[in-house]
This record gives structure tokens, sequence and C-alpha cells, in this order.
């Protein structure tokens, strides 16, 4: 019964979590203008983070949180070196 | 998965689960729904603070009963997302005034001075 009830609330979360990835997706597809796009893939990494963050919980293993680490790590490194590149045109001056 | 658990441990994680995504999504359908990108930058927030905050706890919960130690290593990740988001999002946010201003176009407002 409550392995049921777990069972079924993790479904609809990362059923959740799918439209969210889906909403960043077209945003950033979409998305008019280059800052749009970087804003949308952003939110995907912590999506996508949170994802894994359910996926460990449902298959009862902690190996996922290595690389939810990761991608959070990734997302930071990635999103702080696109927004530079926006400003200065480079990102190593 | 595992045969059985207290049913409190299920009805509470499995609360700060949903919880977590359904604010996570509401983040995520605020970047589609609102019309501005200063407007937008806003949305995925909500994902990044309370979502990830209550997804993450309930994890750490989870991992705390049934290994029957203290687990709380998500909440580095949850202080890792809490202090980088910020100082993402204002990198961001003063690129694209920068790139507004110098295009010219949008309502932006001056550089004061």
């Amino acid at each position: 019964m409550s392995v049921a009830i777990l069972e079924w609330s993790l479904l609809a979360a990362q059923f959740m979590l799918g439209i969210g990835m889906l909403a960043t997706l077209y945003r950033m597809v979409v998305g008019p203008r280059a800052q749009d796009r970087i804003l949308a893939l952003d939110a995907l990494y912590v999506v996508a983070l949170l994802l894994l963050i359910t996926l460990g919980i449902r298959t009862n293993s902690q190996v996922y949180f290595e690389l939810a680490m990761l991608i959070g790590l990734l997302g930071f490194v990635g999103t702080v070196a696109l927004a530079k590149f926006l400003m200065r045109g480079e990102v190593i001056e | 998965m595992i045969d059985d658990l207290p049913l409190w441990l299920s009805i509470l994680v499995s609360a700060l689960v949903v919880g977590g995504a359904l604010l996570t999504m509401a983040g995520c359908l605020g970047l589609i729904r609102l019309h501005n990108f200063y407007l937008r930058i806003h949305a995925p927030t909500m994902g990044t603070s309370m979502g990830g905050g209550l997804i993450l706890l309930a994890s750490a919960i989870y991992f705390t009963i049934t290994r029957e130690r203290l687990v709380v290593h998500e909440m580095a990740i949850f202080l890792f997302i809490t202090v980088t988001t910020p100082v993402t999002l204002m990198l961001l946010a003063r690129a694209t005034l920068f790139r507004d201003r110098v295009e010219g176009k949008g309502d932006v407002p001056r550089r004061g001075g």
C-alpha cells in the first residue's frame, strides 16, 4: 500500500517534470533571441537534475546523486560562460 | 523499490515530491507564457529554489529512513544551486541589458550618470 502510494506519486512527479522540460525545450527552440535560449537551457539543466533525483528515489539507489551534482556544476559553468559571451563577444579575454 | 515502507514516510515523501514537481512545472510553464525576457527571467527561479528544495528534502528524508543513517548530501546540491542561480541570472540580465542598450531597442532605461 505505502509502496504503491510512493510509486504513483513519483510517477506523477516525473510526468510533471517532463512537461516542464518540454516547456523549456519549446522556449529554447522558439525563443526570439539568444538570451531566451540560454535562460531556457539553464532551466532545463535544473529540471533534469530534479528528474534524476526522483529517479534515484524510485529505484532506491544513490548512484544518481553524483550525476545530479555533475549536472549542477556543469550547468553553472556553462551558463556563466554563455552570459559572458553575450556580454563581451568572447569567453576568455 | 523496496518491499515495505512506513505509511507516514511514503505520504511525507510523496507530498514533498509532488509539491516540488508542481512548483517546477509552474515555473517552466511561466517560461512559455510570459511575453518579455525581463519577465521571463523570474519564472524558472521557482523551480530552482522552492521546487528543488522540496524534492531534495524528500530525497534526504527517504534515504535517511531507509538506510538508517543520516544522509544529507542532497543538501550540498541545494546549497550549490541556491548560491549559483542568482549569480548566473544576474550575469544574464546584465548581458541582456547591455545588448538592448547597444541596439537601442526595447524600452530599457538608459545608463544613469
